[in-house]
């Protein structure tokens, strides 16, 4: 993992507080299990059909009946419990998913999300992502300011197609920490090094910096 | 509908009822679940043509990823099938029909057959481009789309363990579309590893009542797929 990322996953874990059920999105997200310290009481959701999932211990066998929806055999923590496809969405529809991490392609400073599709290229289907997106209460957004070849992925509008429209909270990338407000984009936290004119530059939407309030990571 | 007495059968022969141009619901989510068995003699059989209805396509090698390869879908109705690299070449060559539906929804539309409805509304995908193939209702003051149900001639399932009237209890995550899929589809011919004498399981614990299932087989716990898979997060 590279040291963007774990700058990244250091600061979303700090999203997370102890009673809360969270879900985890494939990639970056599932990395997050690792920063969250065992005495807090968390239970992960894996929408395959658990509820308090955590990654298996070194010398722990694989239980071939168990895997999270990244397809990675876990294990379960005390107060878990497993269900079918159609309880585990229900749970997501009804909102009792307190908070959800996912990756992206683009956001936008709508709160806009693309993350399943670029088409003539990438349609492998759209999972539970749809869902998560658009009625777990707090989605944050776990990715790299910009593409690898340096193009921002946050946007005044998003072009790929949308996973759910107005569904971000927050988003943690390796320059920033940004919430969604009806204003715009807020710039909570900047990366240490980074200034602001830099920031900018590496954003397309516009962005909202109240510099006396700024925190570091 | 088969009399209680006479849904546990020998493999080969629940597997035969199934024709070619069948559509076949298939549990699993990625491989817990995944009647392998079952799978695996559909492929000996050689029925083609067939209709899919799965959460994923496996991986290349394993479950229904060997009737992929083997050319035996036409269609698949999944949700995600971003492990099976197969899969993905045969529907961009233009060789395997993919229709492809949000996780939840695709749940769902399978237990709304299951539950007996013909339809749901929901606002899941609306302001996308899932929403703009399907029609809309107004009710109570907002737009909804309206999601048919989702139907099959045959369902495979995989179960922990059951009876030979057909009672069912899963295990862990193998639970996933198995017990939608044992509800909405026509015939249900259910795998486990023991099938026991009625009686033998606690009523309180059966997650599908033997009413949904039409035939049961036993299997070897140790097939060549279990546990088999080529990318471990």
């Amino acid at each position: 993992m590279s040291a963007d990322q774990q700058r990244i996953l250091a600061r979303a874990a700090r999203e997370v507080i102890s009673g809360q059920i969270v879900n985890l999105g494939i990639g970056l997200p599932t990395q997050l299990f690792h920063y969250l310290p065992d005495e807090m009481e968390v239970l992960v959701h894996s929408e395959n059909g658990v509820l308090g999932c955590r990654p298996r211990h070194a010398d722990e066998a694989p239980d071939w009946d168990l895997i999270d929806s990244g397809g990675a055999y876990i294990a379960t923590r005390p107060g878990a419990s497993v269900f079918d496809s159609a309880m585990s969405f229900a749970m997501i529809r009804r909102s009792r998913v307190d908070v959800t991490f996912m990756g992206a392609f683009e956001v936008d400073e709508l709160g806009n999300l693309a993350n399943w599709k670029i088409p003539g290229k990438f349609s492998p289907g759209i999972g539970g992502a749809m869902e998560l997106a658009q009625k777990v209460r707090r989605l944050v957004i776990l990715c790299s300011h910009n593409d690898k070849h340096g193009n921002p992925k946050i946007l005044e509008r998003c072009r790929l197609p949308l996973t759910a429209e107005r569904c971000v909270s927050r988003i943690v990338t390796d320059k920033a920490v940004m919430d969604v407000t009806p204003q715009g984009l807020a710039v909570v936290d900047i990366a240490e090094g980074l200034s602001v004119a830099e920031l900018r530059e590496a954003t397309e939407a516009e962005l909202i910096v109240d510099e006396r309030r700024l925190g570091r990571f | 509908m088969t009399l209680l007495n006479q849904k546990h059968r020998p493999l080969e022969e629940a597997v035969a009822a199934i024709p070619h141009g069948a559509s076949i619901m298939v549990g699993g989510f990625g491989s817990p679940g995944t009647p392998f068995a079952l799978i695996d003699e559909l492929l000996a059989q050689g029925q083609g043509d067939l209709t899919l209805i799965k959460n994923d396509a496996n991986e290349p090698g394993i479950g229904v990823g060997k009737l992929i390869a083997a050319g035996r879908v036409r269609r698949l109705i999944t949700s995600h099938i971003g492990l099976n690299r197969d899969a993905i070449a045969a529907m961009n060559r233009g060789e395997l029909e993919v229709e492809l539906f949000p996780q939840g929804l695709l749940a769902e539309k399978i237990r709304s057959a299951g539950a007996g409805h013909h339809a749901f509304i929901t606002d899941i995908g609306q302001g996308t481009e899932i929403a703009a193939k399907r029609r809309e209702i107004e009710l109570d003051g907002r737009t909804w789309g309206i999601e048919p149900a989702l139907y099959a001639d045959f369902a495979l399932v995989h179960a922990e363990r059951a009876d030979r009237y057909g009672n069912l209890i899963y295990r862990a995550t193998a639970s996933n579309f198995n017990p939608l899929m044992a509800m909405a589809a026509d015939t249900v011919i259910a795998q486990a590893y023991r099938v026991d004498e009625p009686g033998s399981l606690p009523p309180e614990t059966i997650h599908t009542p033997c009413a949904f299932v039409s035939q049961v087989v036993e299997v070897a716990r140790e097939t060549s797929d279990q546990g088999r898979r080529a990318h471990v997060g």
